[in-house]
């Protein structure tokens, strides 16, 4: 039972990665009254730059360089549209996922001719977990060690660099100069451009931001979670990470544990699906209790938004294009 | 102390078609308070927003303190020293007094020390001009009274030497008002200069040391406030002779037309907010409710006419009883005799894009009048909004016209024809002038005066006490969902109703 626990845990930390990093930029976009359901666009091409660039020069590192760049480029396209041209962000959230789910493809296809995928990244071209210091030494010592040892230590660093993301992100919503302009644009636009700040200038900041996070979810996917990209890949994370950030009602650490909430449910169901299936047999079929078991993170979700976490009240100026004209 | 603060010069503004601003001149003294008033859509807001960098004018110059200054933007306009208390709060309202005042003037990447710097600052404003508030209080727990002295506050802390406030006391009761002169009183004594504009005559007189006059973009005269009377500016104002009182007749009162008993209305977020009100109207008379705006009026004014459903109490009206089981909706209200005038009338009274006869027989389209055997008449629709628009003066006469191009007091005009010329019994209105010209306000009133007189109930709600106290025969005041008291109108001051208005009851005060 007490391995099965860490075990869970384990694989949690894991899958929570890309839902964390992508919650903490959607943060930044909405603070800053930017609707962003974008991330999952964003996380596909990160995926898709991460794996091609690692590919190509062989380094991780260049890998994420390139996924935090194509998240900044659509951002910036979002912002563009959104905040330059004060077009419809929905509308534009929705162009970029397609544009990510459509390019991603064509280029995977037309350089490596896999069928939408990249080839098998070697291990010096992707993050390796990391053992920590002394964790073999602890090992032995009961439940402290098999939570260092095991738990804590032996990620990618990608986990440890969401998992510090996060008290990041509060620190510069709630404690910096720009989280304050940040928070009052997404609030009241109108009353931040009377004081003399530059609302516009405030929302590209917060989507600069936003797409760095973005992109280096989708890095985590194809150059640590796994070795390669592949069609689809992101499948529906982007949009659960701003579920779990609404959920979370827009403050970092409960997101957060919104995100460790829906990523607990995806590692408990990867431990235990094979027993369900084992002790269902006869009463379900099969094909019907997968589907319900991958079904579940979501339909919790739901639930969740639905009524658990009350009522949740967005920034006030979401959504709106800022405009002096009346 | 003859310094300029401000001299504007043939400031010109155009918004498309529309000129807004027309060769408009104005000097302000520095250390004064100086009035500007106009109607809405006189221009005042736009010259304003142009001396505050929001608008960049066509043409023309700025000097501030007697030197040409190029505002672009609030930025130069804080620079130059000039703040503005703006007619809607500029004000996050889930911010604190500190941080509302710090934003924009933070420095360093870190918040900590510009609000340990800032708090102290603040503080010593307050001292200095007596405005206290709890700077860490969260703006949305604060009634607008103080809501208002952060505004002040914010434009102090930004080192304005000059503060436009645009319309201040739309939002206040009397006694918020009085205050707020006491502190442009002070703020003068030390020396800032004031720019005051306003609709409102008797603010004019009671605060300001000179005031302009502006009307249709230009700026029609100058005076000193001691030099000059109401009748004078409010001519100016419209272009001719006003009637500032409104003229009647003493009530005749007959019948109960309206009974409202025991009344609640809890709203969507579970707020309650009107709390037992009992009243009754009677045919021959005009009963207002007074009360700041957000006190419960205009929730109550739903549920009576029918737009919301009675949750708890009972209405009669005529010989109908109306309550919780049996309902009644706003077409049922309708056929009891009542007309209705929204308080909004864009969002309620009018469909924007429709032209004008099609909004004159809105609520009332399936009168057989209207209607054929399977189109409707519109020949018969269009007899009909010409005969309306001629009766009511509504300018231009054109029945084909989409009812955004006319001015707020012609659309305002056009939904009091559509409600009146059903000859209801029973009138119910709320801020029928409310953005309206003086000319049509004189129009609107003489016409709900003239139901008065034929004998029918009027239901009056309106957040203006002018209004009220000129049009009113008995005065009920709200505070808080709940009538504080009612008052009739020939023994009714302004300072009782305003300590109504506050929630201050007679017993209390």
């Amino acid at each position: 039972m007490w391995t099965d626990i860490i075990v869970i845990l384990d694989a949690t930390f894991r899958i929570s990665v890309p839902f964390i990093l992508a919650a903490m930029g959607g943060i930044f976009a909405e603070r800053s009254g930017v609707i962003d359901f974008g991330l999952e666009g964003k996380m596909l091409g990160g995926a898709f730059v991460a794996a091609t660039v690692a590919h190509w020069t062989q380094s991780a590192w260049l890998g994420l360089l390139g996924a935090i760049g194509i998240g900044i480029v659509f951002s910036m396209m979002h912002g563009y549209a959104s905040v330059t041209k004060r077009g419809n962000q929905v509308v534009s959230c929705v162009a970029i996922n397609i544009f990510a789910m459509g390019l991603t493809v064509v280029l995977a296809n037309a350089w490596f001719h896999m069928g939408g995928q990249t080839p098998q990244l070697p291990k010096g071209a992707r993050f390796l977990p990391i053992e920590l210091p002394f964790a073999d030494a602890l090992s032995e010592v009961p439940i402290i060690g098999d939570i260092y040892s095991k738990l804590i230590s032996g990620h990618s660093v990608l986990v440890y660099i969401a998992f510090l993301a996060v008290p990041f992100t509060a620190w510069v919503v709630f404690k910096s100069s720009f989280g304050l302009r940040l928070r009052a644009t997404g609030e009241n636009p109108l009353a931040v451009d009377t004081t003399g700040i530059s609302v516009n200038k405030t929302r590209y900041q917060a989507l600069i931001l936003n797409g760095i996070l973005g992109g280096m979810s989708g890095a985590y996917l194809s150059t640590a979670h796994l070795a390669f990209f592949v069609k689809d890949m992101s499948a529906g994370k982007g949009y659960l990470a701003l579920a779990a950030m609404i959920v979370g009602k827009w403050r970092p650490y409960p997101a957060m544990f919104a995100c460790l909430l829906f990523s607990i449910l995806f590692a408990t169901k990867d431990k235990y699906q094979h027993e369900m299936q084992i002790m269902m047999q006869g009463i379900v079929p099969a094909h019907l209790l997968n589907s319900f078991l991958e079904m579940s993170p979501y339909i919790l979700t739901v639930v969740f938004l639905a009524g658990f976490v009350g009522k949740a009240v967005a920034p006030k100026a979401i959504g709106q294009p800022f405009s002096k004209e009346k | 102390m003859t310094s300029l603060a401000i001299e504007l010069t043939e400031i010109n503004k155009n918004f498309g078609e529309v000129c807004a601003n027309k060769n408009v001149s104005l000097k302000i003294e520095s250390g004064t308070i100086h009035g500007i008033i106009g109607e809405n859509g006189a221009g005042k807001s736009t010259l304003m927003s142009i001396l505050y960098g929001f608008y960049q004018a066509d043409s023309g110059e700025i000097a501030v303190k007697e030197k040409p200054t190029v505002i672009r933007s609030a930025h130069d306009a804080i620079l130059a020293g000039i703040g503005m208390v703006h007619q809607h709060f500029m004000l996050i309202d889930t911010f604190t007094v500190l941080e509302n005042v710090v934003l924009g003037t933070e420095t360093g990447f870190s918040l900590k020390e510009s609000m340990q710097a800032s708090a102290r600052e603040l503080r010593r404003i307050e001292k200095d001009y007596h405005l206290e508030v709890d700077i860490n209080a969260v703006i949305n727990t604060l009634p607008v009274g103080l809501q208002q002295r952060v505004e002040i506050l914010k434009a102090l802390y930004r080192g304005a030497e000059i503060l436009i406030l645009d319309e201040p006391t739309g939002v206040l009761t009397p006694q918020e008002a009085d205050h707020l002169f006491r502190i442009l009183d002070e703020l003068r004594e030390q020396g800032k200069t004031v720019i005051f504009i306003t609709h409102k005559l008797r603010e004019i007189m009671a605060i300001t040391d000179n005031v302009s006059v502006m009307r249709q973009g230009e700026m029609v005269a100058h005076r000193s406030t001691s030099q000059t009377n109401r009748e004078e500016l409010a001519e100016l104002m419209v272009g001719r002779k006003v009637l500032l009182r409104v003229e009647k007749a003493p009530a005749k009162t007959g019948r109960m037309e309206l009974k409202v008993e025991h009344l609640n209305v809890t709203d969507d977020s579970g707020v309650h907010r009107v709390k037992d009100v009992c009243f009754e109207v009677h045919s021959g008379e005009i009963v207002g409710i007074a009360g700041v705006s957000g006190n419960g009026q205009s929730e109550l004014m739903d549920v009576i006419t029918g737009i919301k459903p009675l949750q708890n109490g009972q209405i009669q009206i005529n010989d109908e009883t109306i309550t919780p089981a049996l309902s009644a909706d706003a077409a049922a209200m309708r056929r009891f005799g009542m007309a209705h005038v929204p308080e909004d009338r864009q969002r309620r009274g009018l469909v924007t894009s429709f032209s004008a006869n099609e909004n004159i027989i809105l609520g009332y389209h399936k009168d057989p009048a209207y209607n054929g055997f399977i189109e409707m008449d519109r020949n018969a629709i269009i007899q009909s909004c010409k005969k309306q628009m001629k009766h009511f003066d509504v300018r231009p006469g054109n029945p084909f016209l989409r009812t955004s191009l006319f001015s707020g007091g012609n659309q305002q005009k056009l939904v009091v024809a559509r409600e009146l010329e059903r000859d209801p019994s029973l009138l119910v209105v709320g801020q029928p002038t409310r953005g309206v010209d003086i000319g049509a306000i004189e129009f609107i009133h003489r016409q709900i005066i003239a139901m008065r007189d034929a004998g029918k109930a009027v239901l009056l709600i309106s957040v203006e006490l002018d209004e009220i106290l000129s049009l009113s025969d008995r005065i009920l005041v709200m505070f808080d969902g709940q009538i504080m008291g009612e008052i009739l109108a020939k023994d009714a001051n302004e300072r009782e109703i305003g300590l109504l208005m506050a929630g201050v009851r007679k017993e209390a005060a």
